[in-house]
């Protein structure tokens, strides 16, 4: 076990400014402006808060038609015959698109971030940085395209059916769990969307590498560990905090994903989804049905869909900053 | 150059701008709200162009393709002159609007779309032939390979390969989803009692791709695939499409001629109906209207702010049913046929501003 090289917690001016406010700002000029970033500050806030309560009231008329808790298990969605809505099989979609692209992207994602800022020369980490980054920039509606023309024939043919044929001869009763081997489905989509996730885990990663202290390296490569047991022990125990926000950036932005999602995974509005079947999000039923939802309880339920979706997303950013505390290295003693 | 020459030049550009500015102002331009569905977008913008230039560019139309619901709400919040949309407003919506407005809202038809099944089948092209019954199994799952007794039986001299079907569907609301279980709710009685027919539904089958382009494109990436499209789409892009079996028994190829003949039947007064499945012996069997909205009583419309601009909205309309017609075939749009024409008339008779007949005046000019 290491001892750790702990961080000064408070740089010793700051506190000076707390105690006593220099008259210096109490300019006219310096109020205005601490006015005006409050007042901006202040706007995000608002902005947040109001589109909460826009989802929830136009969503009311649906929660209160099925029912809070009925609406959140409800698993039928027919929007002609019987105008029932349910949220259940979004949420189930929405959940395991998520974690399980997370769950895939996580190890490639840390390996380029430790690659790139421990060992690769210099010029190559530059190419490789730049190139993932430009997965972000591309925008999800490309690779959505580039995911139907091009990713899923090929998916289909090199695997899926292989593996369906092969599963229909030797274990035909894994078939229903398997699923439709077209190759538009929960597969596909959780493949696509965990490349797609990977630039923020990484971007994230790398920030945090980069800022364990040289000492942290030195201390331990001067106890004689390998390069490998530098990383372990010293590295990325420091930046677990920096490396974890970038899990959850990730994880959030996999909930939310819509275009690429809703072109790949299917929609097909009923459970059970299967491995390779078609399935749908939270995200993707919104994309497709809002636009021509012309009935009114149709329209509520998919903005009651939104309100839950603002729910996750809201828990998933708290879940995110207490965990990153939690792991944060600031001074204590970490094991 | 000297001084005076510059003050010369740039005294008689204010000039000729001012001028131009006052003839323009004098014209006093107008532009016509409109919103709603998409699947007529096209036309309208293109409508729009040629009408501007028709009008020598005082009257502008501006058209935002935000979906028949948008465009139902809107007409019914007030913000635009003229909605337009796939699925005519309901009996709720008609008297809701009748008790708000003391005057009826107009559905007029302003194109019509038609849907058409396509397929991919390796070695087999366009013209297989399909009937409604057969068509609905499919899409409830029933039949499940290409080989199928029934698909053989419409065409004896076809070989099919023994393929899985792949049903593919819209998965976003749209019009063309609604003529199509609009369609199979008519020809079978067990779609009608288990799903229905709407801007989407709860499908029982298949996988859901975003948009005409979307199912286009996962039908073509897909051996066995069979979805549907609209027809200039499933042209545009080359793809297999089936001939329909209609009610009168005949076998229909989709034209545009075969669509207009659809609607070419006895039309209510309100024009308010799904045609799909036609008694019109030479009609294409999924052909709907797509209208355009508009209030009785013009006035009422809060986003119509003077006489001058219902009229305007009035004669946009008139020349859109009639001359404006002509720019559908090459746009991919089939014609209204005359008894839509004459329907839409008698409305536009019926329009009024404050008590004046306006629309009655302009017809009769």
């Amino acid at each position: 076990m290491i001892k750790r090289y702990t961080r000064g917690t408070h740089n010793p001016g700051s506190q000076i400014f707390k105690t006593r406010i220099s008259a210096i700002y109490q300019r006219l000029g310096d109020r205005i402006f601490a006015l005006f970033i409050f007042s901006l500050g202040i706007t995000v806030i608002i902005c947040t808060v109001l589109m909460a309560l826009v989802l929830y009231a136009d969503g009311a008329a649906a929660l209160s038609e099925f029912g809070f808790f009925g609406f959140l298990k409800g698993r039928v969605w027919d929007p002609a015959l019987n105008m029932r809505f349910g949220a259940f099989p979004f949420i189930i979609g929405t959940l395991i698109t998520s974690v399980v692209s997370l769950a895939i992207s996580f190890i490639p994602a840390v390996a380029v971030a430790i690659f790139t800022t421990e060992y690769s020369p210099r010029w190559l980490a530059h190419v490789i940085d730049n190139l993932v980054n430009l997965i972000a920039a591309v925008p999800s509606v490309i690779i959505g395209l580039w995911g139907i023309f091009v990713f899923v024939p090929w998916m289909r043919n090199s695997f899926y059916m292989h593996i369906y044929t092969w599963c229909l001869d030797n274990f035909p009763a894994i078939l229903p769990v398997l699923g439709n081997p077209i190759g538009y489905g929960m597969t596909t989509a959780v493949i696509i969307l965990a490349v797609m996730i990977i630039p923020y885990t990484t971007a994230l990663s790398v920030d945090a590498i980069r800022q364990v202290p040289k000492e942290q390296r030195e201390a331990a490569y001067a106890l004689g560990a390998t390069k490998w047991e530098v990383m372990k022990m010293a590295v990325l125990p420091y930046a677990r905090a920096g490396i974890l926000a970038g899990v959850m950036l990730s994880f959030g932005r996999a909930i939310g994903e819509t275009m690429a999602v809703a072109m790949l995974i299917g929609n097909k509005n009923t459970l059970p989804f299967s491995i390779f079947g078609p399935a749908a999000t939270m995200p993707s039923v919104l994309i497709n049905e809002f636009r021509e939802a012309v009935d009114n309880l149709h329209l509520s339920s998919l903005m009651a869909i939104g309100f839950y979706l603002f729910i996750i997303s809201l828990a998933v950013n708290l879940i995110a900053a207490y965990l990153q505390r939690k792991f944060s290295v600031s001074g204590a003693r970490v094991v | 150059m000297n001084k005076n020459k510059v003050r010369l030049i740039l005294s008689t550009a204010l000039i000729v701008g001012l001028s131009w500015l006052a003839a323009r102002t004098a014209l006093a331009r107008i532009t016509l709200q409109g919103a709603g569905a998409s699947f007529p977008a096209p036309l309208i913008t293109s409508m729009a162009d040629e009408y501007r230039d028709i009008t020598g560019g005082r009257v502008t139309i501006n058209y935002q393709s935000i979906g028949s619901g948008g465009g139902i709400r809107q007409f019914n919040e007030q913000t635009i002159m003229f909605g337009m949309t796939e699925a005519f407003l309901s009996d709720e919506v008609m008297a809701n609007i009748e008790k708000a407005t003391a005057g009826k809202a107009f559905n007029m038809p302003i194109t019509l779309a038609d849907v058409v099944v396509t397929y991919n089948l390796p070695a087999i092209k366009e013209g297989l032939i399909f009937d409604g019954a057969l068509l609905a199994d499919i899409f409830l799952g029933k039949i499940k390979t290409w080989d199928d007794a029934r698909i053989k039986a419409l065409n004896p001299n076809v070989n099919f390969p023994r393929l899985p079907i792949q049903v593919v569907h819209r998965s976003d609301g749209s019009g063309t989803t609604n003529l199509w279980t609009s369609y199979l709710s008519k020809v079978s009685k067990e779609w009608r009692d288990k799903i229905g027919f709407a801007t989407s539904v709860n499908w029982p089958t298949g996988i859901g791709a975003n948009g005409n382009e979307g199912v286009a494109g996962v039908v073509q990436n897909t051996p066995g695939a069979i979805g549907y499209n609209s027809f200039a789409y499933a042209l545009l892009n080359r793809m297999s499409y089936g001939y329909l079996k209609n009610r009168a028994g005949n076998i229909i190829k989709p034209s545009f001629e075969a669509t207009s003949a659809a609607a070419d039947i006895e039309l209510p007064e309100d024009t308010r109906i799904l045609f799909t499945d036609t008694p019109a012996p030479g009609g294409y069997p999924v052909a709907g209207f797509a209208w355009m909205l508009c209030y009785e009583n013009m006035e009422k419309n809060k986003a119509i702010s003077s006489q001058q601009e219902a009229e305007e909205l009035l004669k946009f309309l008139i020349w859109a049913i009639t001359e404006g017609q002509q720019l559908s075939e090459s746009l991919g749009y089939a014609r209204l046929p005359a008894a839509a024409v004459e329907k839409n008339k008698a409305m536009i008779r019926q329009m009024k501003w404050n008590g004046l007949p306006i629309g009655r005046q302009i017809l009769d000019r």
